[in-house]
């Protein structure tokens, strides 16, 4: 098959691929220190958050790390098989981060509808309005993550790009090192 | 397979911590460990170690500037006054949060009252 220049071409010795996702890391990493950071000066500065923070569930915020690092497992194991060339295993194991970041979905939608059906909403405190932001933003990440996995699936099972299963693993993993801080943040820090 | 059972411990002491009720031991379990466990992903599960150093430099950056961000700005927003300036809204904000809490109300209370005057934008 022929492909462009600028997906074979590498200066700096990265697939194209690749490094083009170390670039969106890097972006994330702006955007999620930034929220991140403002959140913490916010905590640091606003005592009185702690009698809001309280009302966050630890073991729906735990039980959602474990989903997570689960799901970064199968990743990982997903890039194995990719790398002894068996497509249909990568699929496999591409099929369960899939799954991994739906019960993590469904856990926050569970967790959200309580949260608000309690009272506390995007704009009941400067505290919920940083809880929403930063992990529904992070859940949109986990969304498009889910997304690109189904999408490179069907070629995967042939056996074709197989590259792109690592290329998702570094995003993934990503996305799960935004909740390894966000956990500590938005659930333990009462 | 082992670096996942590791990280399931970190876990568990993550969330163990807080019961101890020492506010140092809570500090460390969460958010040092979250920083251990954010290495142990980086460089078991991304294997940034083995990518070219290029990417290393490149994520390292990032972090800098983020923590110039935050840097230059906590003085604004972590302290609500200072020599010639005074944060009247977020002073505002915490007496009305902490009067709540006292009295009981709640949530409900300080929601939607505290929302338009919680950002402490006056300076």
């Amino acid at each position: 098959m022929q492909r462009p220049i600028a997906t074979t071409r590498s200066a700096t010795g990265i697939p194209t691929g690749r490094l083009a996702v170390w670039w969106v890391i890097a972006s994330e990493i702006v955007i999620f220190g930034g929220v991140l950071g403002s959140y913490l000066m916010h905590r640091l500065g606003h005592p009185e958050w702690s009698h809001q923070s309280i009302h966050t569930n630890t073991w729906a915020g735990a039980f959602n790390t474990f989903v997570l690092l689960t799901s970064s497992l199968c990743a990982v194991l997903a890039h194995q098989a990719a790398e002894a060339k068996d497509g249909k295993k990568a699929a496999r194991f591409l099929m369960f981060t899939v799954l991994g970041g739906l019960v993590f979905l469904i856990v926050k939608s569970f967790e959200w509808s309580h949260e608000i059906h309690e009272g506390f909403t995007l704009t009941s405190n400067t505290f919920w309005s940083f809880y929403y932001t930063a992990a529904g933003l992070h859940g949109l990440h986990v969304i498009a993550g889910m997304v690109i996995m189904l999408i490179i699936m069907p070629d995967v099972m042939k056996n074709k790009e197989l590259q792109r299963v690592e290329n998702i693993g570094i995003y993934w993993h990503f996305v799960d090192i935004v909740w390894i801080f966000l956990f500590p943040l938005l659930y333990i820090a009462k | 397979m082992k670096i996942w059972a590791i990280l399931l411990g970190l876990l568990v002491v993550s969330v163990a911590g807080p019961f101890l009720g020492i506010r140092v031991v809570t500090l460390i379990t969460a958010f040092g460990i979250a920083l251990v466990k954010a290495y142990i992903v980086a460089k078991y599960f991304m294997h940034i170690n083995l990518e070219r150093k290029f990417v290393t430099y490149l994520l390292v950056t990032m972090i800098v500037l983020m923590g110039l961000m935050v840097g230059a700005v906590s003085p604004d927003v972590m302290k609500h006054d200072g020599a010639r300036w005074e944060n009247v809204a977020a002073k505002k904000a915490v007496e009305r949060g902490e009067a709540a809490a006292a009295a009981g109300e709640g949530h409900h209370a300080e929601g939607g009252e505290a929302a338009p005057h919680a950002a402490p934008a006056e300076h």
